[in-house]
């Protein structure tokens, strides 16, 4: 189980600070479906960064599977097996995808494990294995990787940013498949930061991030009517 | 062969990837000595009378051959100037390995200077793979300055891979590729310095035939209080095709000149340079970290590939 409890981060540049997270409290239960969205700039990426250990709260707690995780590193919040998908994700020159998935994975894959894993995002696969993760690549195809990462990493919790950002319509809807199935497959919490209303509709909760607070959640008709609400600081609505 | 010690055989590990005696022609020189050499039907290897050297003749026709010549200097303050000269003949398709590796445990400066010659003979094929690498408790400097002129016939292809591992306190690096007709060279120099290391690497590419092609990709880590200074430069006096891409990481408070540059005598002649110097990009290390590595190793990772 993921619990959040009071997380507040605020930026400061020369307009002044500003509070990206605003106090939230959230738990989500081990084996969920959970599509976190709301409008840009709303903090749900912050919220996934700093479950990851990317973004460090001003205050407030994480505790993940039973243990405090709130002050450890990225590598060991890796570790205990919590994943997080970059909404935009780096490119390496000299990583080959098969190096990717194979760090990934934590151990050297085969040939077929990693096609297996790129054609779950559908990635033509002979293409791809010995290519570089550099600029050769489309941001599309990027973002696939990506993804494949993740599932090659199978961790107990995979965050996915705006995987759907960037991607054609054939592979969306492949990649929609893959989310069900390692849904429907494995017992991993998967937390997907969306926009989509297909991805939402795809989740056993939606939760809804605006103004740094957690304003809405419960199923997909109940949450989406809201999406376009202004931004207040209201308690949480349960559906 | 001559017996090697452990501290020789590891060296050639590191330069030729050789575990045992390399199949085919091969030439290993050991502190201005030959400790071994073969030539093959197609390969001769014979020494120069008036310096040091050799000279290592592949017959025309030639082809799916390699041939190994590394050097090991094992011994404190040897310092040598060894010319090997390569003469191809035509439509050859071969392997040429090279690679000096210095072990120095006492205080006394070693250096090794290599000049090599290339003659790449009418559409013949040539893969040249040189790796240099240094070791060894003592203080005294390890030193290579390699200097490599290679002309390419028409129609010929050379695919230089050089690589400085680590360890070399001092290399001055000149390189020099003149270029015929239809001839096409692809460059890929790789450089590590660490500590209070200094390299500059100097290379001049002439593409003086119609349609030739040449590439030249240089990536390089300066580490510690390194010093790199790198001028690549391509001429183009005819149709021709040149690129220069040099990229850096930087690291502590190393230092890195990067000056390539490009000529045109000829209105037809298309050359591109570019160059980067940076640190190692922040998302990158976290990428690899969230995937469960250290930050030290997702650094020595991202080292690795960039000079792999």
């Amino acid at each position: 189980m993921l619990k959040i409890k009071g997380l507040s981060y605020t930026v400061s540049d020369e307009n002044g600070t500003k509070k990206i997270l605003n106090g939230i409290d959230l738990e989500i239960d081990t084996g969920r479906f959970v599509v976190i969205t709301g409008p840009n700039g709303g903090g749900k990426t912050t919220l996934a960064k700093a479950i990851m250990g990317i973004v460090t709260p001003d205050s407030g707690s994480i505790e993940f599977d039973g243990t405090d995780v709130t002050s450890l590193s990225v590598t060991e919040r890796a570790r205990l097996g919590i994943s997080y998908a970059f909404q935009h994700p780096p490119r390496f020159k000299g990583l080959q995808v098969t190096e990717l998935l194979s760090i990934a994975a934590g151990k050297k894959l085969s040939t077929n494990e990693c096609c297996a894993y790129l054609t779950k995002v559908g990635l033509c696969t002979e293409d791809y294995l010995d290519r570089d993760i550099d600029s050769s690549l489309s941001g599309g195809e990027l973002k696939r990787i990506e993804i494949a990462s993740i599932l090659a990493r199978n961790s107990s919790l995979m965050i996915f940013d705006e995987p759907e950002a960037g991607i054609d319509l054939w592979s969306f809807s492949r990649l929609t498949q893959t989310f069900e199935s390692i849904h429907r497959k494995t017992g991993s919490t998967i937390v997907i930061i969306s926009h989509q209303e297909r991805i939402i509709r795809l989740a056993d909760e939606v939760i809804l991030v605006a103004g740094g607070a957690v304003t809405h959640r419960g199923n997909a008709d109940t949450v989406l009517p809201h999406i376009g609400d202004p931004i207040s600081y209201c308690s949480v609505k349960e559906a | 062969m001559a017996k090697l010690s452990q501290i020789e055989l590891n060296m050639l590990r590191q330069i030729a990837d050789l575990h045992k005696v390399p199949e085919g022609a091969y030439n290993i020189r050991r502190n201005g000595e030959s400790a071994g050499r073969n030539s093959s039907e197609n390969i001769e290897i014979v020494s120069k009378t008036d310096k040091p050297g050799i000279d290592i003749i592949i017959k025309p026709g030639t082809k799916n051959e390699s041939v190994h010549i590394p050097v090991i200097i094992s011994k404190t303050g040897y310092s040598e100037t060894v010319y090997n000269d390569f003469i191809v003949g035509e439509d050859c398709d071969v392997l040429i390995i090279a690679g000096c590796g210095i072990h120095n445990s006492g205080c006394d400066t070693s250096k090794h200077d290599g000049v090599h010659t290339f003659h790449v003979g009418k559409n013949s094929r040539v893969k040249y793979v040189e790796k240099h690498y240094g070791d060894g408790e003592g203080t005294g400097e390890k030193i290579m300055n390699p200097q490599t002129i290679v002309y390419l016939d028409e129609g010929a292809f050379i695919e230089m891979d050089t690589t400085q591992i680590r360890g070399v306190d001092s290399t001055h690096r000149y390189t020099r590729i003149e270029l015929a007709a239809g001839s096409e060279t692809l460059l890929l120099e790789k450089l590590m310095t660490h500590d209070r290391q200094k390299a500059d690497s100097d290379m001049e590419i002439i593409l003086n035939g119609e349609d030739s092609r040449a590439r030249v990709v240089s990536r390089s880590v300066a580490q510690g209080e390194s010093e790199q200074v790198f001028h690549p430069s391509v001429v183009g006096k005819a149709r021709c095709f040149g690129h220069v891409q040099c990229d850096t990481i930087i690291m502590d408070s190393a230092k890195v000149r990067s000056i390539p540059a490009i000529e045109s005598d000829c209105v037809d002649a298309q050359l591109v340079h570019e160059a980067a110097i940076g640190r190692i990009a922040g998302d990158q290390l976290l990428k690899l970290m969230t995937l469960g590595m250290s930050e030290q190793e997702a650094e020595e990772r991202i080292i690795s590939g960039f000079l792999k």
